[in-house]
């Protein structure tokens, strides 16, 4: 994947910065290890291990098409709703005796749909992304509380609870993680090895020439946006399965982990670089920072504390690295400020007049 | 007269209007539902209706300030919460007497403000990740020092939530509160240097920059500005609601987001009003109100908040976009 970043950006020198960020999430992982080592002996058990990964599959896989996103430019503040609306309609399918795998497709092909709704109103319609899933955030969770109401429906058959809850048998290795590398594996090569990757990049770097250039800007964040409804739908049955629970509340406040694992994962917040690996890599990392913390007694609200911090910090260390350096470079070669040391969000500023009408 | 200034005009024009059609469609609407249930046109009940969305109005002018200059603050429902149950919880142990109290509250909402005006302003943070990170702090901090422990209405002194409860010659206090906050606002957006920035700013951070104008100053502000309304807000939800624990006001940022947005406020930034907002978070609580009485759930109501917000924003591109293919077209091109 580096090699696709490098010949994008050959100037900016993100790449190297983005190798050291992962280096550097590589370091503090081995770190959190050997710090959750010393608080309990259960830390580096396979049954632990499997825990911790189980804990935050949804979160995990959400995060996947969040990354291709967020690298076009936009956000999808609404996954959370998205996989609650799934869950809730689930169960009030399956309490309405409609056979599960017919229920299952149902909801995914709304979550598609969903996803649709938020594509068109971006894409199409020139809204800021941000706006449009804030509104669909509130929406998406209004239908899932008509949908179900305030009940949970628990009554599933083990072989669906299995799922999310069950190992592969013969390993501690639970399902939603199986889920998750597929999913990771097929998005990674289409990130970085074919021309919708290409595409997503070009999107974020600069969209406006990128339509230029001839890539079809709306059709591909249309496409994304698709693609994250209906992930966030799969999110919100392995959920359900996982918790044995349909619950229109389900899957509340996870926008923000989901978030916070992408930028973590050095995907850039002004589009145009990022990558899956990167990712998968922050998704282990805050698996383990969890499950450490949870080890040492930490309590929810000091972890949520910290995980809003992880989210500032992991945009702010970068970006202030950046500026750092560019401004260092300046000092050295008397040159006069470079045009991108004025951060990209900035410079490049989404408004109606730059769509195509 | 520049093309510039003419649009700028037309804009203001269109935001008047948005003013007087949310006015139209409210009466319609309180018409409406009076028709299938007459309890909603009592004083009593459009009272309660008002003071109710106040709370929200107060919180709404401090976002709309912030989308103003073209960010957004997810925060406030945190900010409004910890403000709240700090208050409340100084007054029971009777740290402070409620006027320092009322301040303290103020003045913290004043500091978290701060806090994500240098995130976003001088860290030059996206607001959408600065914010959504400060949420779940703020929030944390406040379920840590809140817990389980719930202060009671009887543990708040004599008195303090009177405010939420009585009127000045048959206006109701919060109101007139509000009515003030937006007639100060609205003088200091319109007449004085800074206001004049802050739309600047918003229409257009680059030619904002080529002027000369402090941008970072004026995001600072905004954001400074929205935590100390934030905090009055809190001050008030405390007033308000009486019984106050560490989950007040969890999930408000949707209504404060949507009654900005709603009240014409433009999510593209610079343009909008003060009056605006307050009257969307009035409409937002009249909807509110009228729900059960129609004979619906409160359930449809997050789903009408969604609604809302997009259809204000859609509407807000569909103007944008038609001002800007006359202005091309008279000048020519």
């Amino acid at each position: 994947m580096t090699a696709v970043t490098t010949s994008a950006t050959p100037r900016f020198g993100w790449t190297r910065s983005l190798a050291r960020w992962e280096t550097l999430l590589v370091v503090a992982l081995l770190g959190l290890i050997v710090l959750g080592n010393a608080l309990s002996p259960f830390f580096l058990t396979a049954g632990n291990f499997a825990n911790l990964i189980a804990a935050l599959m949804e979160v995990a896989i959400m995060a996947l098409p969040m990354t291709l996103i967020v690298i076009a430019g936009e956000i999808d503040l609404s996954v959370e709703s998205a996989a609650g609306l799934a869950s809730a309609l689930l169960g009030f399918l399956w309490m309405s005796h409609v056979p599960l795998p017919i229920a299952i497709l149902i909801v995914l092909a709304v979550g598609a749909l969903g996803g649709l709704l938020n594509g068109l109103l971006i894409a199409r319609g020139g809204l800021p992304s941000l706006v449009v899933t804030l509104g669909t955030l509130a929406l998406f969770r209004g239908l899932a509380l008509i949908v179900l109401g305030p009940i949970g429906v628990s009554d599933f058959p083990e072989a669906f609870t299995a799922v999310g809850f069950g190992h592969v048998p013969g390993t501690v290795i639970p399902w939603p993680f199986v889920i998750f590398l597929v999913l990771a594996v097929v998005l990674a090569v289409v990130l970085h090895r074919t021309w919708i990757g290409r595409h997503i990049y070009a999107i974020g770097k600069n969209s406006g020439a990128a339509r230029y250039s001839g890539v079809r800007v709306a059709r591909v964040k249309v496409g994304l946006f698709m693609l994250s409804g209906l992930i966030a739908a799969l999110a919100g049955i392995i959920l359900t399965s996982r918790l044995s629970s349909a619950r229109a509340d389900a899957a509340q406040g996870m926008t923000l982990t989901v978030v916070t694992v992408v930028l973590l994962g050095g995907v850039n917040i002004f589009g145009g670089s990022g990558s899956i690996p990167g990712v998968v890599l922050a998704v282990i990392a805050v698996a383990v920072m969890q499950n450490a913390l949870r080890l040492a007694s930490v309590t929810v609200e000091v972890q949520s504390i910290a995980l809003g911090l992880l989210l500032i910090l992991s945009v702010v260390i970068p970006t202030s690295a950046h500026r750092a350096k560019s401004a260092i470079e300046r000092v050295r070669g008397g040159r006069p400020p470079p045009p991108d040391s004025v951060p990209r969000g900035e410079q490049r500023i989404p408004s109606v007049e730059e769509e195509p009408s | 007269m520049t093309a510039a200034t003419r649009s700028g005009q037309r804009l203001g024009a269109i935001a008047r209007q948005r003013e007087l059609g949310l006015l139209v469609i409210l009466v319609v609407l309180g018409a409406a539902v009076t028709l299938r249930a007459p309890q909603f046109l009592t004083i009593a009940n459009l009272s309660q209706v008002s003071v109710l969305a106040s709370v929200t109005a107060v919180a709404a002018l401090g976002e709309a300030l912030v989308i103003l200059t073209r960010n957004v603050d997810l925060s406030v429902e945190a900010t409004i919460g910890i403000v709240a149950y700090v208050v409340a919880v100084t007054l029971e142990s009777h740290t402070f007497s409620a006027p320092v109290a009322i301040l303290f509250g103020i003045g913290l909402g004043l500091l978290l403000g701060i806090v994500n005006g240098v995130l976003v302003a001088f860290l030059r943070v996206p607001s959408i990740v600065a914010t959504l990170g400060t949420l779940s702090v703020f929030r944390g901090i406040d379920y840590f020092i809140a817990g389980s422990h719930q202060v009671p209405l009887a543990g708040l002194p004599e008195g303090f939530t009177d405010p939420a409860r009585s009127d000045v010659f048959g206006v109701p206090v919060f109101v007139l509160v509000t009515v003030i906050l937006v007639a100060i606002g609205t003088v200091i957006l319109r007449s004085t240097r800074f206001g004049r920035q802050v739309y600047a700013v918003g229409s257009n951070p680059e030619a904002a920059a080529i002027l000369g104008i402090p941008s970072r100053r004026v995001v600072f502000t905004a954001f400074a500005a929205c935590g100390a309304l934030a905090g009055l807000a809190g001050v008030m939800w405390v007033m308000e609601f009486g019984t106050i624990n560490g989950t007040a006001a969890t999930g408000a940022v949707l209504a404060i987001v949507a009654a900005a947005v709603v009240g014409g406020v433009n999510i593209f930034g610079g343009s909008g009003t003060l009056a605006g907002a307050a009257l969307g978070a009035l409409f937002l609580g009249f909807v509110a109100n009228a729900l059960p009485l129609i004979g619906l759930s409160q359930f449809y109501l997050q789903a009408i908040y969604g609604a809302v917000i997009l259809a204000a924003v859609a509407a807000d591109a569909l103007i944008l976009r038609r001002l800007q293919r006359s202005r091309t077209r008279r000048s020519g091109r």
